[in-house]
């Protein structure tokens, strides 16, 4: 029931702002986010305690095709909702600091947005889920078009192409699936049970692989990523980026690990090594990037080409770590987009070499950008080293030669990381950014819960690796047996 | 008081929260006062740990907070051992900590960011002291990269200055570049023995090798280990970053890049000694490295002019020779020096920054001269401490050194030669330093001379307990030969596994006494050369490259290897960034995929008549058009079963 309802409040409040004056929707859409994030907590606090009866929801939807609206939360389901819940807040918080124009309308998309997201992780129903993962595009669409930046058209076209593509190719992976389940079903406890011939596997593997890997991106379907984080608006970045390619390593766990073990085990190893080469290739572009929001962008592409290549090593080490990764990464990439976005926002450019000696003018958020470019470093006691420690040592263990080239993300990491912080916080004190103020109150309220969880994560991840320690199990299983069975 | 051994880390963290906290809203006594009691209290508890202990009978203990990250199989947990080393470790990082923080209250004073300075001081020791006390890799490579973080931190302290940053942000590269290594070797380490362990891992790896033969897994481990060690312990190639980290206020560079954290690989070495014993390989490689840094960073540290950085080359060199000694197994002897050289090279660090306070910032020696009246406890101590480095008995490195030298004469007299040219050229530098700092005639500027004053009593004190330290430290370690007991090997004997299969043949009470002679001959040969150049000839070194030889332009350069690792890594891999950008991603695969989308906006041209220009049409179409397929899909299925 708690499932439900977290889909159906921001979806209910979402449509309300679209009718509310600006002001009001801001606050209304602000304060619907909390709520959303309090029934978020009551989920966590159920599920640990072992109720998680409250959790599920269905309601036959269109019976005669086998279509429940089916949703539930296990651990890995949750954590992505915590994710969801905790970060909407935060980009909603971001995007007050800023007068958009029609800011009803943006505060509007940005909770159908969350509904949606919500969605996807909870669908147990995958005709649901792909009406979510559908439904999820639309709003990031149209903020990205009415209120992105220079070229925005062309650029959202292509991001609209790439996704529509991938959206189609999973849609008929999950037709074929359809047609295999004995009575009709896109219930994923039907999906896992057909038994598929290697052949098949591999076809419906590609299906769900292409659209999976243009969300996330893996290299080389990513070239609509830089574009499309640069130019949107900075809360539309931090959806695509922190929540919305967590749906794409949400799907391999999900549908890709259990329903085609066999063309996991047959073609890992080049999505392993695709995604390897993303790192290294997105790392050396980073090195020399001076347009700030690109450059997190490509180190975006990185981040997640880890935990591709932990996805498909498929043992428990790597997929705990990419579980907690999605989490870190979420937190610590909304983190630096809004640090960007604050930078770009005080001295009007995005260009590194025109920047220079803010740690003059703004220490506190020099402070802050520090810490959130330290977990973006995998420093340890930050949350963004328990997953790079545990994906590296995981995918270690399956091949050691691709782990030690991953790994080299942690120097192109401290080197391209610490080239911008230099470039743009330390220095001589410059003049023309006297007019520069630290952060305000309103930042701090993104910042510290943030920075909290930087912390905390890295500190005691415990407390998340335990919630989704079992359901990565019966996912494991559930791969084994496929693998035994055919 | 082992209950309380979490405070000791804990102590320092706190300091550095309450001094990040309230950072320029308390005046500088009050954060020099936080920032020095917290370490003080580390100091108190573990040193009342350490006697206790040394009462007992020396086993160690393993406390265990939390389970920290579990996945699969592995656990890792938030544990701590104490046991001799890291005992031993533990006091002379909070002892010389404290030193140090002390001398810093009054060396910082006036500095715009004086709190900030306490708060990464604070979260250094706290760091150092994970790495330290950590029972298994994982805790210890998280101490080992927050001291990273806070060397990059304090050594890019005056962060306005840009050639300071630089030397910060290549500090903490060049040491990234070692952590790949180290994550490797915890990687295969997680492999081999499916723990991160010490104790688990040290009692298996002989039931899972053959102690007989040398397995190549043990190889690639400790190598791998060991290239973390050579980017923490800059050792060649990675040694680079360490002369450039001098860009930090100087009591950082006693206290992190001489004392404590540049010898975080020999301690993890030493630690891991079990491992490495099995790998003979892995050691030759460590013992060749070692010398060759010895030797190559102190024919730099000979005509270096900055009396930061000869002391810098002075250290890599020293470092270098504490590899040797654990190339020849000789794990003690490389903790022994250590421990000397922390004690000693604190000292001269302490010692130059009481010079460069009394020269109003000066650094370069060839702008001194004659500070001996004026700064006579700097002096004193100073002298000491460079007797102390040269090896002069009874002083505390001669001990140790000649420990070093001994092992490497039992392994082969050519080793031992080698180590002997170390010292020489060791020997001649520091009092070349000496000579040209506290002797002759000043050739300062008038207002450094009016200027010149002995540093106040928390700078002093420092000095001479640090002096006292270098003079007696050496006792824990007297030889049999000499009628002492050495203490500290029989200390640490609990720690260090005996080599049963390569004891180096033991040497004579004759040859032990030659062998000290000579490298004390050989000591005062270099003192008296020295005195002659740059006390009574009074060369001066010249402020002009192009009146040097080749050989002095090429050590004076450091042998352009700055400048060969900029052309040959640096200049590259930038410019491979900008053809990637530029021409694979922008022209080809992105190529591509517009190519692609130019074919799909084409056909969709010939489709205007359904076109309305809206992309959520075209979402609803799609969301619309599924469903009816999907419909679709069902009904012929329907009609084929019907059929059948």
């Amino acid at each position: 029931m708690i499932t439900a309802l977290l889909i159906l409040i921001p979806f209910l409040f979402g449509l309300l702002c679209f009718a509310l004056p600006g002001k009001s929707a801001s606050k209304i859409a602000f304060e619907s986010s909390i709520l959303t994030f309090i029934g978020g907590i009551a989920a966590f606090y159920f599920f640990s305690k072992g109720q998680v009866e409250l959790l599920e929801y269905s309601l036959p939807w269109i019976p005669s095709l086998g279509i429940n609206f089916h949703v539930d939360m296990d651990g890995i389901s949750l954590l992505l909702v915590m994710l969801t819940v905790f970060l909407t807040p935060l980009i909603l918080l971001s995007s007050q600091s800023k007068a958009y124009s029609q800011s009803s309308n943006f505060n509007g998309l940005v909770l159908i947005m969350q509904a949606a997201l919500i969605g996807v992780f909870t669908a147990k129903d995958a005709f649901a889920f792909y009406m979510f993962w559908e439904l999820a595009l639309i709003p990031i669409y149209f903020i990205a078009l009415i209120w992105g930046g220079e070229n925005r058209k062309a650029v959202t076209f292509k991001f609209f192409l790439y996704t529509t593509i991938g959206s189609l190719l999973m849609l008929a992976s999950l037709l074929y699936l359809y047609t295999k389940t004995p009575n009709g079903s896109f219930s994923l406890v039907d999906l896992y049970q057909i038994p598929l011939s290697a052949s098949e596997q591999t076809f419906v593997f590609l299906g769900f692989f292409l659209a999976f890997a243009i969300k996330m991106p893996i290299f080389p379907f990513h070239t609509w990523q830089p574009d499309t984080y640069t130019t949107a608006p900075t809360e539309g970045t931090m959806l695509l980026s922190g929540i919305m390619l967590k749906m794409g390593v949400y799907g391999v766990i999900r549908f890709i690990l259990p329903i085609t073990p066999i063309a996991v085990l047959e073609w890992g190893w080049l999505v392993i090594l695709l995604a390897v080469i993303g790192i290294v290739y997105t790392s050396i572009i980073a090195l020399k990037q001076n347009h700030f929001k690109r450059m997190i962008a490509y180190v975006s592409i990185a981040h997640v080409g880890l935990m591709a290549a932990g996805l498909f090593t498929v043992n428990a080490e790597a997929l705990q770590g990419v579980i907690i990764q999605m989490l870190a990464h979420g937190i610590n990439v909304v983190g630096m987009f809004y640090i960007v976005d604050l930078i770009s926002r005080k001295c009007n450019t995005d260009q590194m070499d025109s920047l220079g000696g803010l740690r003059n003018q703004a220490p506190i958020l020099s402070a802050f950008f520090l810490i959130i470019l330290m977990a973006n470093v995998a420093l340890p006691l930050t949350n963004g080293f328990v997953g790079e420690y545990l994906l590296i040592v995981g995918l270690f263990q399956h091949s050691p030669w691709m782990a030690a080239v991953a790994a080299l993300t942690i120097i192109f990491g401290a080197a391209y990381m610490l080239n911008a912080y230099q470039k743009i916080m330390l220095g001589a004190k410059q003049d023309k950014f006297n007019h520069v103020e630290d952060v305000n109150a309103k930042d701090l309220m993104v910042l510290i819960p943030i920075t909290i969880m930087i912390i905390v994560m890295g500190v005691y991840p415990k407390l998340f690796l335990d919630i989704s320690a079992p359901s990565v199990k019966e996912i494991l299983n559930a791969f084994h047996q496929g693998n035994t069975l055919n | 008081m082992i209950n309380l051994v979490w405070l000791v880390p804990i102590l320092p963290l706190l300091g550095f929260l309450l001094l990040s906290l309230v950072n320029k809203k308390v005046s500088e006594s009050v954060a020099s006062i936080i920032g020095c009691s917290t370490i003080l209290g580390s100091f108190i508890i573990t040193a009342s740990v350490f006697f206790g202990f040394i009462s007992g009978d020396h086993a160690g203990i393993t406390l265990t907070y939390f389970d920290w990250i579990s996945a699969g199989n592995m656990s890792v947990s938030f544990s701590f051992l104490i046991d001799s080393l890291s005992l031993m470790m533990m006091m002379i990082i909070t002892g010389i900590g404290f030193l140090i923080h002390v001398y810093s209250s009054s060396y910082m004073h006036g500095d715009e960011g004086f709190s900030r300075y306490f708060s990464y001081l604070n979260l250094f020791i706290f760091s150092m002291l994970l790495l330290v006390m950590g029972s298994n890799y994982v805790v210890m490579f998280t101490g080992w990269e927050g001291v990273g973080l806070c060397s990059y931190l304090l050594i890019g302290f005056w962060f306005k200055n840009d050639p300071y940053n630089d030397a910060a942000k290549k500090a903490f590269i060049m040491n990234r570049i070692g952590d790949l290594g180290f994550l490797m070797g915890l990687a295969l380490i997680y492999k081999t023995f499916g723990t991160f362990d010490f104790a688990q891992i040290f009692e298996n790896a002989p039931n899972l090798f053959n102690p007989n033969t040398e397995s190549s897994i043990m190889i690639a481990i400790t190598l791998l280990l060991f290239v973390g060690a050579m980017g923490k312990s800059a050792q060649i190639p990675l040694y680079t970053w360490l002369p450039d980290a001098m860009a930090g206020p100087t009591p950082v560079s006693a206290l992190i890049h001489a004392a404590t954290m540049v010898t975080a690989g020999i301690y993890m070495i030493i630690r891991s000694n079990v491992l490495y014993t099995m790998a003979p390989t892995t050691l030759a490689i460590i013992a060749g490295i070692g010398i060759a840094t010895a030797l190559f960073a102190a024919t730099i540290g000979l005509v270096q002019n900055d009396i930061k950085k000869v002391l810098a080359y002075s250290t890599v060199s020293q470092l270098g020779y504490m590899f040797f000694a654990l190339g020849l197994g000789a794990y003690d002897t490389a903790f022994f020096h250590v421990m000397t050289h922390a004690f000693f090279k604190a000292l001269l660090f302490l010692g130059a920054g009481s010079v460069i306070h009394a020269m109003s910032g000066e650094q370069d020696i060839r702008f001194m001269g004659g500070l001996r009246k004026k700064l006579p406890i700097t002096f004193i101590t100073f002298i000491i401490g460079t007797l102390a480095i040269s090896g002069i008995p009874p002083f505390s490195g001669f001990f140790s050194k000649d420990a070093i030298l001994e092992a490497a004469y039992a392994h082969s007299p050519l080793f031992w030669g080698l180590g002997l040219l170390g010292a020489m050229f060791t020997t001649f530098y520091m009092f070349r330093l000496v000579f040209l700092t506290f002797f002759g005639d000043f050739r300062g500027s008038s207002d450094q001379a009016h200027h010149l004053h002995e540093s106040p009593l928390a700078m002093t004190i420092p000095l001479m307990l640090l002096a006292a330290l270098s003079t007696f430290g050496g006792f824990l370690g007297v030889p049999e030969v000499l009628g002492g007991t050495n203490w500290i090997k029989s200390f640490l004997s609990t720690v260090i596994v005996p080599n049963t299969k390569h004891v180096a043949h033991h040497l004579t009470r004759d040859t032990e006494l030659g062998l000290m002679a000579a490298s004390v001959g050989v000591a005062l040969l270099m003192i008296v050369i020295a005195w002659i150049v740059y006390g009574v000839k009074k060369q001066i070194p010249s402020r002009n490259e192009s009146d040097f030889g080749v050989a002095h332009k090429v050590l004076y350069n450091k042998y352009f290897i700055d400048e060969l690792y900029d052309i040959v890594i640096v200049k590259p891999l930038y410019f491979i960034s900008q053809i990637t950008h530029r021409f694979i991603e922008t022209k080809f695969i992105d190529g591509i995929v517009n190519g692609f989308g130019v074919v799909v906006s084409a056909s969709s041209n010939s489709l205007r008549h359904i076109q309305n220009g809206s992309v959520s049409f075209y979402l609803f179409m799609m969301v619309v058009g599924s469903t009816l397929l999907l419909m679709l899909l069902s009904i012929l299925e329907q009609i084929f079963n019907l059929l059948k």
